[in-house]
């Protein structure tokens, strides 16, 4: 089976466009990305399109309308916070198939802003607020205590994690906010779930980021190997029962199971890794990322971030581009953002946040409910 | 008459809390007579642990448990008091359930993971449109 290859990635800057409609947003990222390849969408194979919001409303036909009807089959896809990944993966498996060489994948997503999840059952009351919380910076909170239970992770680790990825945003012109947070303004923002604080949450935003996938003998054909980028593995996962599954949202074991088949794949483990672009959808969420994909040993996933491994220059750099917490979070985006920001690296293209010498990278997203989707990206020559 | 004698009757705010008609509220679950696995308020004739079929037994949760994991809730939706603790609660027995962790002072310091728990089951403290009100269940420091 060929290999497959990113030629042409890219995303829109993140932010808020309430004026614009998703279709729109979506057609800017794919536009991008077939200029970074210099290919049109009559290149183009298939479309396969991730949006949450608008998933019953047909987000990838209505792409096309923006940018050129030729007809091709479009794929929509909806897969909680797995959703561009997924539609990357789907575009990447038909490429494996040898059912095209070609094929386009876009991510876009249009957010309100505010507290995600917690909407309770339908009819009689809300339960939120009173059977515990739902809402999404509690169900993370949960998460990063459970891991504080088992290690006494600090308060303070946690938030040393929006000090880094804040950091690195001032690196990134795409990301949404651009912003150095010291530690005390970290732990002293408002606090939404203890232990996370306001600046410890990711940001609702608007965006869209596309990615072109070719087979290596179309790629070769166009001439197009030389930024090419290698995808080594695609993997997913859904949640496997645990025992506290009704009352904990799975996004530890689900990670594992993802993580482990990525590796298998590429045939590479977790010390071969030169950068990764993991889920921080919470500060809290990314500690407990580090140990579910490898990075470091059970239990020290505090010490790690204490150590300044993950911090750009460090042992292996994560969310360079700022994370879900500066970058922005636009659910359907997501997981090909985070496949630009890998892209970027392994091209030598990421300017003052480039990780020098990075041959390999690795994307992680991971949804409610549960989906998670790990991708293993290689430099090529 | 009858109508409004049924309005007035508290509804549970989960489907597994059961009112029996006489007996005190309790909440319910099913086992897996295959595995062993017990399930809070599933209705579902196949076993998510083992994938058994057809082997689920109701069975009445424990109302006693310990505290697995906890957050403290500050900002919520309008409408919704805060702050709470949001508290994963082991039941003795089988099964783990969120809910709200009551007479506990909510800051870090006061909550013991493990800590033995009871599970109290009273007014819910809301109403829905047609002015009906429920029950709800809720954890104190045992």
């Amino acid at each position: 089976m060929s290999d497959v290859y990113v030629v042409g990635v890219d995303m829109i800057k993140f932010g808020r466009f309430p004026d614009r409609t998703v279709p729109n947003i979506g057609a800017e990222a794919a536009l991008m990305a077939l200029d970074d390849c210099g290919l049109t969408i009559q290149d183009m194979q298939a479309l396969y399109c991730g949006n949450l919001y608008e998933s019953s409303a047909a987000v990838g036909q209505r792409v096309l309308r923006e940018i050129g009807q030729t007809g091709i089959p479009v794929v929509n896809v909806a897969n909680a916070c797995a959703t561009g990944a997924t539609a990357f993966r789907e575009g990447w498996m038909a490429i494996k198939a040898g059912v095209y060489d070609t094929v386009l994948c876009v991510g876009v997503e249009q957010m309100g802003k505010g507290l995600l999840g917690g909407g309770g059952g339908g009819g009689g009351i809300s339960t939120e607020g009173l059977l515990g919380s739902g809402t999404m910076p509690s169900v993370f909170a949960h998460v990063g205590l459970e891991h504080s239970r088992k290690y006494g992770t600090t308060f303070e680790q946690f938030a040393k994690v929006s000090v880094k990825n804040h950091h690195h945003s001032t690196l990134n012109p795409k990301a949404m906010y651009q912003v150095e947070t010291p530690l005390q303004e970290v732990m002293g923002a408002e606090m939404i779930s203890y232990p996370n604080t306001k600046l410890m949450c990711s940001v609702n935003v608007d965006g869209s980021a596309a990615a072109v996938l070719m087979s290596e003998k179309k790629a070769k054909e166009k001439g197009l190997m030389s930024r090419a980028v290698r995808v080594r593995a695609s993997a997913m996962a859904s949640d496997p029962y645990t025992p506290r599954n009704f009352a904990m949202m799975d996004f530890n074991a689900v990670t594992r199971l993802a993580a482990k088949s990525a590796y298998e794949m590429a045939g590479l483990g977790p010390q071969d890794v030169n950068l990764v672009e993991l889920h921080d959808c919470f500060a809290t969420a990314e500690l407990v990322h580090y140990e579910n994909l490898g990075l470091c040993g059970e239990g020290k996933a505090g010490e790690f971030i204490d150590s300044g491994a993950t911090t750009l220059g460090g042992k292996v750099p994560v969310n360079v581009s700022g994370g879900l917490l500066s970058k922005g979070h636009p659910l359907g985006a997501t997981g090909i953002a985070n496949i630009y920001e890998i892209a970027t690296h392994l091209r030598g293209e990421a300017g003052a946040r480039q990780v020098e010498g990075a041959r390999i990278g690795l994307t992680h997203v991971v949804g409610a409910g549960s989906a998670c989707a790990v991708h293993v990206l290689e430099k090529v020559s | 008459m009858a109508e409004a004698a049924a309005a007035a009757a508290p509804k549970p705010a989960v489907s597994f809390l059961k009112i029996p008609k006489d007996g005190a509220p309790y909440l319910e679950g099913v086992k897996c007579g295959a595995c062993g696995e017990v399930f809070v308020g599933v209705d579902r004739t196949s076993c998510a642990a083992c994938g058994a079929r057809g082997k689920m037994e109701t069975v009445k949760l424990a109302d006693k448990g310990k505290l697995y994991n906890f957050t403290i809730v500050h900002r919520n939706f309008p409408g919704v008091p805060v702050p709470f603790v949001s508290a994963i609660v082991d039941l003795d027995g089988g099964g783990t359930l969120k809910g709200n962790l009551l007479d506990v002072n909510p800051v870090p310091d006061a909550i013991k993971f493990d800590m033995p728990v009871k599970v109290v089951i009273q007014d819910a403290g809301r109403k829905d449109k047609e002015g009906n009100s429920y029950l709800a269940y809720f954890f104190k420091p045992a």
